[in-house]
């Protein structure tokens, strides 16, 4: 009776053991780490969107938000991986090192890390958008929409990211016009909209009427409507904003990517992958295009954009030079990735100098 | 670069609508503290102001409401202090800390449901009359009521602390509670309305970040104004008309180095970033060096709990 009893429960706890492991196996769990808050309306929020649609495909998500790139992401890491997590993405470049370094400690579990390289274990993959794609669509209409031929550029930091946006917009913008000249003002933040406000109102009192963003709030958008200029959304479709102002946005759609990420893992089909998609795989948004913009620019740029989507039109097609007029891009060439990610110069027609 | 003189009014301008929340918050922290109570919560006073203003005016539709809940909700949020320091004697310091993290996490939580929602639009006073007057156009019309209200602020509050008696009564519970208090006035009740009237004009400031600088809301919005409020009390060495002087510095480095940039000035931005906290700290050596001056304003009681039974 005794062994009995001993027998049936040990039979019962390998029974729960597989139970539990086959339930594991059959839902897959992913979990997301933020920079920020998720109602920071920019970066954050769009990754958030993108977890929703990961949630509507029917898998569990968890998210951390307001992570520091420092020994705490590590930490949070480890937990998620711990905790039953099957795929986990970290979505800001600061977190590179920290998802490597837990990586290797659970080879187990797959990690999908945004805008950095490093790639040190095969159970890491990374992905990266092609926002220059879109800054390419921005930067024709701008100079075909300015009359006064000052464009206003309210940039964050100086990293290649936002180089390349300000290079691409530049090419695009002179292409059309060559007589616009792009003013750059660096606001030091991602993310602070009295700030991005006041650098918006400095732009506009300077004689631009066309200013673009690589800043995270709405406050610029809202600041060109207020003073009669035009604008465009950055990350999401800042449109209900200022209505009057934004003639597009470029929206960062991250939801497609994650589920089919999610739904590999669930097939057992998830492999190290380098991902830097644009607008052909949707990854990069143009939203609606304002009706202000007369018919033949809204052809135009629904032309570009087919064309930037078919890889038929490169936003880096030589011959480019940079500000001193060295040759950057040979004729007929096109900037290779490698030139892409480390770009830290300015092409000719840029003013200023990079701040260091 | 042709520098006209409409363009400097634009400037001007420009200064004077960022230094606008610095003000009404520093002038509501000004009265707390000439009353002997130091409550470093005014970040999170602000952020609730900056939520409960939002959320009511998309809610309810209506400015007034907004305006007058968002004071509202920032004379709740300091009652909990008030509570605290004067009711339980707590220690100041800590429990405004405490009060600007609790305001944070809260505004969060609230917000949640209002981000991505545009703001209204917010009427101005006198648009029509801008283009008339060169210069002084800008400056002086096409702006909200609540402008108005904060650069009249600094004049009203020098007033009441100099020429009224219930100025003289903060004043006197500020500079020595135990004689306030044996001259028969409630030292509690006294400190009570001053930590609700810091309250509703921190909040109040709150309210024109999110509903007339930058119409929205999102997390932290603030962005640290409500640090720059205390230290500029201090600044002003606890004198109303000062800190008027000194919210336009603090608002007027940025946009000027926004400017710069703009126009190619070649000063590296990190140095022109830095620059309002550098200006602080030289100002602070300057006018610390007249110790009498700055006790003649300074409530010397300040940050001390009183004990009415001792």
């Amino acid at each position: 009776m005794h062994k009995f009893l001993i027998r049936s429960f040990v039979s019962s706890l390998v029974l729960l053991f597989t139970l539990t492991v086959a339930a594991v196996a059959k839902d897959v769990k992913a979990a997301f780490v933020y920079i920020g808050p998720t109602g920071d309306h920019g970066w954050t929020y769009q990754h958030d969107v993108g977890r929703k649609a990961v949630e509507a495909a029917g898998f569990k998500t968890t998210y951390v938000e307001g992570v520091p790139e420092s020994a705490d992401a590590e930490r949070v890491l480890r937990q998620l991986a711990n905790s039953g997590h099957d795929v986990i993405f970290t979505t800001s470049f600061g977190y590179m090192n920290p998802t490597n370094k837990v990586a290797k400690e659970f080879p187990n579990v797959k990690f999908e890390h945004a805008t950095g390289y490093k790639r040190e274990h095969p159970n890491v993959s990374t992905y990266a958008a092609r926002f220059y794609e879109g800054r390419t669509i921005l930067g024709t209409i701008a100079g075909t929409m300015t009359k006064s031929n000052v464009i206003g550029y309210v940039a964050s930091f100086p990293i290649p990211e936002v180089i390349r946006g300000i290079n691409s917009f530049t090419l695009a913008a002179q292409k059309v016009n060559p007589n616009i000249k792009t003013k750059i003002v660096w606001a030091f933040t991602w993310y602070d909209p009295g700030k991005e406000a006041e650098a918006a109102k400095a732009l506009i009192d300077q004689g631009a009427d066309v200013i673009a963003q690589h800043t995270d709030s709405t406050a610029i958008v809202q600041m060109a409507e207020k003073a009669g200029v035009y604008a465009f959304g950055q990350a999401s479709d800042m449109d209900k904003f200022a209505p009057k102002a934004v003639l597009t946005s470029v929206e960062n759609n991250w939801g497609p990517y994650y589920v089919d990420r999610v739904k590999a893992v669930a097939n057992g089909t998830w492999n190290q992958k380098d991902t830097w998609h644009g607008i052909g795989d949707g990854m990069v948004v143009i939203s609606d295009l304002d009706s202000q913009m007369p018919a033949d620019l809204r052809s135009k740029v629904k032309k570009l954009q087919a064309d930037l989507a078919s890889g038929k039109v490169h936003s880096f097609t030589g011959p480019i030079y940079d500000q001193k007029g060295n040759l950057m891009v040979a004729e007929g060439k096109t900037a290779d990735d490698g030139m892409l990610a480390g770009m830290m110069t300015y092409v000719k027609g840029v003013e200023g100098d990079i701040p260091k | 670069m042709i520098i006209d003189i409409n363009f400097i009014g634009l400037i001007i301008a420009s200064i004077m609508a960022s230094a606008v929340p610095l003000i009404l918050a520093s002038c509501g922290e000004l009265i707390t503290e000439r009353s002997g109570v130091l409550n470093l919560g005014v970040e999170g006073m602000m952020i609730i102001g900056a939520i409960s203003g939002f959320a009511l005016m998309t809610v309810t539709g209506s400015l007034i409401i907004a305006i007058f809940g968002a004071m509202l909700a920032g004379v709740l949020i300091s009652t909990i202090f008030a509570f605290l320091t004067q009711t339980l004697i707590t220690n100041h310091v800590a429990t405004g800390l405490a009060l600007t993290i609790f305001g944070i996490g809260i505004s969060a939580m609230i917000g949640k449901n209002f981000v991505g929602i545009p703001g209204k639009e917010f009427p101005v006073l006198f648009e029509s009359l801008k283009e008339t007057i060169p210069l002084l156009g800008p400056i002086l019309f096409g702006h909200s009521i609540v402008f108005y209200f904060a650069f009249a602020l600094p004049f009203i509050t020098s007033y009441f602390l100099k020429k009224t008696k219930i100025g003289l009564i903060v004043r006197a519970v500020g500079d020595s509670p135990e004689s306030a208090s044996n001259q028969g006035i409630n030292v509690r009740l006294v400190r009570y309305a001053c930590i609700l009237y810091g309250g509703a004009m921190s909040g109040l400031a709150g309210a024109y970040l999110s509903m007339i600088y930058t119409p929205q809301w999102i997390e932290n919005m603030t962005g640290g104004r409500g640090w720059i409020a205390l230290a500029l009390v201090v600044f002003s060495t606890w004198n109303p008309i000062k800190i008027l002087i000194g919210a336009m510095i603090f608002g007027g480095l940025t946009i000027i180095q926004f400017h710069m940039q703009a126009i190619g000035v070649r000063i590296p931005v990190q140095f022109l970033t830095a620059l309002p906290y550098i200006v602080t700290i030289i100002v602070l050596v300057v006018i610390s060096r007249d110790s009498r001056k700055i006790r003649l304003s300074t409530p010397s009681s300040l940050g001390k709990s009183f004990h009415k039974d001792n």
